[in-house]
């Protein structure tokens, strides 16, 4: 087993002591940064990504993704103790846990949340080694048109999964791909859409974007909810720990399907957040007593934990194998990956073995090293979201600006961030989604790259992305996906005619 | 999380209503999709002797994000009557703008002043005014946040961050 041989080297790469600090480091940045409002996965390590570009990439990378596990493990927290979801992919994870807080069972409650995101993880990291070098074998044969019609997949899965109007999700994503669009054209040299302003010439970056966008949005949103937190306290101790996983395996069930509804959002870019839900609502539907849920019912918990988790590391294959992102948090650190002079692809695997199986290594590692951090402090960190919110709001905005200016060292990304960030709260508020605009951003130009070969091959004929089995398989799933939301209109429509014929014969 | 602004409140509650805003980042987009339209006219949406054109992929992203905007400004404009949906409560968009005014003097005066001060004064004025915090407290955390993020950065990571007069006086 090649894979298995790989791993092991990736275990030599990921176990030396700088590598273990960084991931120690990495899981208790990110459980803070899980914890606070206004910070999170993407800006979080957007954030934190300049202080990397002088290190060592694949140290880089571990530090970076351990942050990443420990975001996904610190939402659990405040949403079980406070209520407060502290990522979007733990909303679902209040509905049960927050009851099961104030019926006093914080503790199996946070360690089924611990455990159920490990499992998660674990599962989706083990496809990880198998499917990602059979993948990226797979994908060294690609042309520029199967790698067009693979990110039109992902954008057309976008509109074809979100709960948001159709209409919304593409505009989101256009304005991403425009954004992504301004400065100097990479083929011709020309410049796009500056109209004549110097700041304009280097376009728009996606890690201001994304600090603007879900730092200071989410900070905006979160001041309308006033200023106060109140939560439930919770000690873990070994025996409520042991006592719980010892009533997890029943759920094997939840576990597995979560897994899978998680796995397939990861890959695809339906995310980690539409994943929580799907299986928060699978669980319950397949429950023998679905009244129980909403009510402190413990597979409520699980279900949207392992679901959340497993999406967001699986979200890491499409990244690492084809270079396009699952989620706005792979896109940061696929951005990371290009700053450290690394493209990310097929050929990864071939030229960066070291690199590849120490991430894959750490994944194991990380998540582990996570599960143990977070049973044993979580009463630390409730402690800090006891600190009022009149004195968080200003650090966490200082802590932006910081990321945002260091960046490129420029005042105008800052000032660009504050943009995104109003802008931001306009699309929350009024249901635009933002993964679109940020993947597009990130996207843009090598979508645009394909594209243009593909015109290039084809003599301008659209008909390339049908030439061959494969090429139009995938364009062919593009399709369907993008056309997705016009058969609930079909059904919708067709229902209405039933009831009112129904209604005409009585 | 539960919602409060999509609940239709009493008439006593002062609130803002989902369409103008709806209808004004509509509008918005509609004017950055011509714009990119525009522009990618200017420079050439055809093929030259070496394939497609710089505009030639612009354009049509500009076209699909005028055709996504456009219809959610109609479906606005048609369901104007039936969306009583409320963006905001008066008092919500207060607190909102209790934070965001702040920012955005935040983020001028460190164009002149560097980062360091204006970060202090933040922090300082939401921890008098909105904490209610003693003088002792708010001072002290105010000048610890930035003497932090010096040490972090340009000591522990040697990454500059913008400085101002008073650095200069100081002699950084």
């Amino acid at each position: 087993m090649d894979e298995i041989n790989n791993l092991m080297h990736g275990f030599s790469v990921a176990m030396t002591l700088p590598n273990l600090v960084y991931m120690l480091v990495g899981i208790t940045l990110g459980i803070l940064i899980g914890v606070l409002p206004g910070l999170g996965g993407a800006n979080g390590i957007a954030i934190l990504l300049p202080l990397t570009f002088s290190m060592d990439p694949t140290s880089a990378i571990i530090m970076l993704s351990c942050i990443y596990w420990g975001a996904l493990f610190g939402g659990a927290i405040t949403s079980i103790l406070f209520n407060i979801p502290g990522e979007p992919w733990s909303v679902a994870t209040t509905f049960d846990g927050y009851p099961m807080a104030q019926q006093g069972r914080a503790a199996q409650a946070l360690t089924a949340a611990f455990t159920s995101s490990f499992v998660g993880a674990l599962f989706a990291v083990a496809l990880i080694t198998f499917l990602a070098p059979v993948l990226a074998k797979f994908a060294l044969n690609f042309g520029p048109a199967e790698y067009f019609a693979v990110q039109l997949l992902t954008f057309c899965s976008f509109v074809g999964m979100s709960k948001e109007p159709p209409a919304k999700v593409i505009a989101s994503m256009m304005l991403g791909f425009a954004l992504a669009a301004v400065g100097m054209d990479t083929v011709t040299g020309q410049l796009r859409m500056t109209f004549g302003f110097p700041e304009l010439l280097k376009g728009f970056d996606f890690l201001i974007a994304v600090i603007g966008l879900f730092g200071i949005g989410e900070i905006l949103l979160t001041m309308e909810e006033g200023l106060a937190f109140k939560g439930k306290s919770a000690r873990l101790n070994m025996r409520v720990v042991l006592q719980t996983w010892k009533e997890l395996p029943r759920f094997w069930m939840t576990f597995l399907r979560s897994t899978a509804v998680g796995c397939w959002m990861g890959i695809t870019p339906g995310g980690a957040t539409p994943a929580s839900f799907m299986s928060y609502g699978i669980a319950r539907r397949m429950s023998k007593e679905p009244d129980s849920f909403g009510k402190g019912q413990i597979e409520g918990v699980l279900a949207p934990e392992t679901a959340a988790h497993a999406a967001g590391t699986s979200a890491l294959l499409p990244m690492l194998t084809l270079g396009i992102p699952g989620s706005p948090t792979a896109a940061v650190l696929l951005g990371g990956l290009m700053i450290w002079g690394l493209q990310p692809g097929p050929m990864l695997f071939v030229e960066h073995k070291d690199f590849v199986w120490g991430l894959i290594a750490s994944m194991y590692l990380g998540n582990l090293v996570g599960l143990l951090v977070v049973l044993t402090t979580v009463p630390f960190w409730a402690a800090f979201l006891r600190i009022p919110f009149s004195v968080i709001a200003p650090v966490i905005v200082v802590i932006c600006a910081v990321g945002a200016y260091t960046v490129h060292s420029s005042m105008f990304d800052v000032v660009m961030m504050l943009v995104f960030g109003v802008v931001g709260y306009l699309f929350k508020k009024l249901k635009y989604p933002m993964a679109p605009m940020v993947l597009a951003l990130v996207l843009g130009d090598m979508a645009e790259a394909s594209f243009r070969q593909s015109m290039l091959l084809s003599q301008g004929s659209l008909s390339i992305f049908w030439s061959n089995p494969l090429v139009g398989s995938i364009s062919g799933l593009a399709m369907v996906l993008l056309l997705w939301p016009l058969w609930s209109v079909v059904k919708d429509f067709g229902r209405q005619r039933k009831a009112r014929q129904l209604k005409a014969r009585t | 999380m539960n919602e409060p602004s999509n609940l239709p409140d009493g008439p006593d509650k002062p609130a803002l209503k989902e369409r103008g805003p709806e209808l004004a980042v509509a509008a918005l987009l509609m004017l950055l999709a011509a714009l990119v339209i525009k522009d990618s006219l200017r420079i050439g949406i055809d093929w030259a002797d070496d394939g497609p054109r710089a505009g030639y992929f612009p354009f049509y992203i500009g076209l699909l994000l005028l055709a996504s905007s456009t219809t959610v400004f109609l479906s606005t404009v048609l369901r104007w009557r039936a969306n009583q949906n409320i963006f905001a409560e008066r008092e919500q968009l207060g607190t909102v703008f209790a934070m965001l005014i702040p920012m955005v003097l935040y983020v001028i005066a460190m164009v002149w002043l560097g980062i360091y001060l204006p970060s202090a004064l933040l922090v300082g004025y939401f921890m008098r005014r909105y904490g209610k915090f003693g003088w002792t407290p708010t001072l002290s955390v105010s000048i610890a946040v930035p003497v932090a993020f010096f040490i972090v950065f340009e000591r522990w990571f040697l990454v500059p961050l913008p400085k101002g007069p008073i650095e200069k006086i100081l002699g950084f």
